[in-house]
């Protein structure tokens, strides 16, 4: 052979090469933009939600008087000191707080940059201090939503003072109170274990967290072993004719149908015929598992096949029966892909908002659920929820807590890989 | 001297559908012997081993008609329960399959299902003389908790071999053992055959002829579904009483 030969290129290779580049590009080209519009995704939710994990508080002092003393409370228990009637106290002592104001209307004006709960907080404090009270104590109340905003630089100052919810007043006491260093940052640790609220400063995520996990609860609980077994059964023992056909089928149809078809199912069925509690994680559950079944089903069922069938006639040519052959040997092959179909599919369940909105979780509901028979919302029909309110406040709330279903979600997928990548079998 | 006769199968067809694997096969297998079942791909001499310890079925759409007696039991009777017949047919496959689980494990199996072993020392009995009958003992006995997939191929397919006698089987099926094994690997297996062949009757599938006539006694030819001729492996090897078995045995066809 001419040794030149293997160097000559010629038109043919030249137009092979250049498809080859040319492809290569488009693939390139379509990951990038991909990414880029994740990017896009993330940093829009982060910068608009991340200020929803910090509140803002403002220092005032409290003089105890008379009527009100250190001493009184030491004798007291909590229950008892919640339910005295600290209101006027607390109002006149914020009242004192700016001793320049005089105007019963600017007063009001005032108790206005606080939180509708001041008393609360002000008796919460005094329960946790009982035992070593001053006569005057200095405390951090929080601060209304529109303060909050302002100060989180959320809510812009220059829009004209008719079209704005905190007025030049309001704005200069603001001011003097930041000159004096009496307003600061904390973490949001109510936003985290408080239920959903008409004043943003107290909304919080808890009631809807709690609802999403007893929701998922319900639905593991009822689609993994009916998905799992349903699996064993059509994989390994039924035999193949029309009907099982039939049944392979509309499995995988079901797994294409719209959520929202299962909302009304849950609606017609489990609510109007079965008289469930309405707007509960039961409820969520059982419409929620109904749409997660065919998707565990079908992961378990090409995690079943891909056992190769060695393994089997193995088991039964030492004399196993059917049944041993399978939950000895097969299962537990599969039991790490059916596991990580499972994740994903409550993954999507959690994400899921459609259905629920038929059943009623998307009712407004104030108390954290104790149990999955109380009315409960979830994390995405909570985010759906704040989205509609009016307040500006709830913008970055609705952001935060699609930050915290988009953690989950990715906590998720992140522990199937991992059991994927730990525990499945290599052929 | 003849030995006795083990398996008396009359008048086998087998179908997979419409389709006609096996055509009226009869074959008398003796005891403690090696009979090998030689034949061109899908002459259904791998079908005929299958029906021996009823493996065929799992396969929805295999008919079996005809008898098969082991020691005058026909073992396609209604009250023969398969799993007592797989304890007493024990079966090797073309390629090595070990159970994903440790060593001990995978030959402790059959014992514990067939409730062979009163304790755990009875149970470590059984398993240690398999693997030494296996000729596989001395090379496991310190990683007995080691997967089995992580021996090489022929300690994998002794290893099954292993399993295979656990449950004290009569019969050993060996559906074509050593095709997937290198010719080192090849000779442990055919060397462990000659052992066992002491205390089981063994058939062996295979593709290889020089194998077949190193080990058996006795060779099946089968082709499209007909057991051509059956005789003395030397025999076979050369004076076949067939034109057919003549063509094949010198490598003229298949």
């Amino acid at each position: 052979m001419n040794s030149n030969s293997l160097k000559i290129s010629n038109e043919n290779l030249k137009r092979r090469l250049n498809a080859e580049r040319r492809f290569k590009f488009y693939g390139v080209i379509a990951i990038s933009l991909a990414l880029i519009f994740v990017l896009i995704l993330f940093t829009n939710i982060i910068s608009k939600g991340y200020s929803a994990f910090y509140r803002t508080l403002i220092e005032i002092k409290i003089e105890f008087n008379d009527k009100v003393q250190p001493a009184m409370f030491k004798q007291m228990s909590d229950t008892e000191i919640n339910k005295l009637d600290l209101y006027s106290f607390s109002k006149k002592n914020i009242y004192n707080n700016f001793p320049d104001i005089e105007k019963k209307s600017d007063k009001k004006k005032i108790i206005k940059l606080f939180s509708i709960e001041f008393e609360e907080e002000i008796k919460t404090y005094i329960n946790k201090n009982k035992n070593n009270l001053g006569n005057t104590i200095n405390l951090y109340i929080s601060a209304s939503d529109d303060i909050d905003q302002i100060h989180k630089g959320n809510y812009s100052r220059d829009i004209p003072e008719e079209r704005r919810r905190v007025s030049n007043f309001q704005l200069s006491i603001y001011d003097e109170l930041v000159g004096q260093n009496k307003v600061k940052f904390e973490f949001n640790l109510p936003f985290f274990s408080r239920g959903d609220s008409r004043e943003a400063e107290l909304a919080g995520l808890g009631g809807s967290l709690i609802g999403s996990f007893f929701t998922m609860i319900i639905v593991l609980l009822l689609s993994f072993p009916f998905g799992l077994f349903g699996a064993i059964y059509l994989e390994e023992f039924s035999k193949r004719n029309r009907f099982t056909d039939f049944i392979e089928i509309n499995i995988n149809n079901l797994a294409a149908v719209p959520s929202i078809v299962f909302g009304l199912l849950g609606l017609g069925i489990l609510l109007n015929t079965f008289e469930l509690p309405r707007s509960t994680a039961l409820v969520g559950g059982i419409t929620l598992s109904l749409m997660t079944l065919p998707t565990i089903i079908i992961a378990t069922r090409a995690s079943l096949r891909s056992v190769p069938p060695s393994i089997r006639e193995g088991a039964l040519a030492v004399g196993a029966s059917k049944v041993q052959t399978v939950m000895h040997h097969v299962v537990p092959l599969a039991l790490p892909g059916s596991i990580t179909g499972t994740i994903i599919g409550i993954a999507r369940a959690l994400g899921e908002t459609a259905p629920l909105l038929l059943i009623g979780m998307v009712a407004f509901i104030v108390d954290v659920p104790s149990s999955p028979l109380d009315p409960s919302t979830s994390l995405p029909v909570q985010a759906y929820l704040w989205n509609d309110s009016a307040e500006r406040a709830y913008e970055e709330k609705t952001s935060a807590a699609i930050i915290i279903l988009l953690s989950f979600l990715i906590l998720f997928n992140l522990i199937a890989v991992f059991i994927r990548r730990k525990f499945e079998t290599k052929w | 001297m003849e030995n006795k006769v083990k398996v008396c199968v009359e008048n086998l067809n087998v179908h997979y559908g419409e389709k006609q694997a096996l055509f009226d096969v009869c074959m008398d297998i003796n005891q403690n012997e090696i009979t090998a079942l030689i034949g061109p791909s899908g002459c259904g001499k791998s079908t005929f081993l299958r029906c021996l310890n009823r493996m065929n079925d799992v396969i929805d759409i295999c008919k079996v008609e005809g008898s098969i007696k082991i020691d005058g039991q026909n073992i396609y009777d209604k009250d023969i329960q398969v799993e007592k017949l797989r304890e007493r047919v024990g079966m090797v496959f073309q390629k090595p399959n070990p159970f994903p689980k440790s060593i001990f494990e995978n030959v402790a199996y059959g014992p514990r299902i067939h409730g062979l072993a009163k304790d755990k020392t009875e149970l470590e009995e059984i398993v240690h003389t398999s693997l030494k009958k296996a000729a596989i003992f001395d090379e496991v006995k310190d990683r007995l908790d080691e997967t089995g997939t992580s021996l090489s191929g022929g300690q994998q397919q002794r290893l099954c071999i292993a399993r295979a006698i656990s449950v004290n089987p009569d019969v050993i099926l060996m559906d074509e053992p050593c095709s997937a094994l290198d010719p080192i690997a090849t000779a442990k297996i055919e060397a462990l055959m000659e052992d066992l062949k002491k205390e089981y009757t063994i058939i062996i599938v295979t593709h290889s002829m020089q194998q077949a006539a190193r080990v058996s006694k006795k060779t099946g030819f089968f082709h499209l579904g007909n057991l051509i001729e059956v005789n003395d492996t030397e025999t076979i090897f050369s004076t076949p009483a067939n034109d057919k078995t003549l063509d094949y045995v010198t490598g003229r066809f298949g």
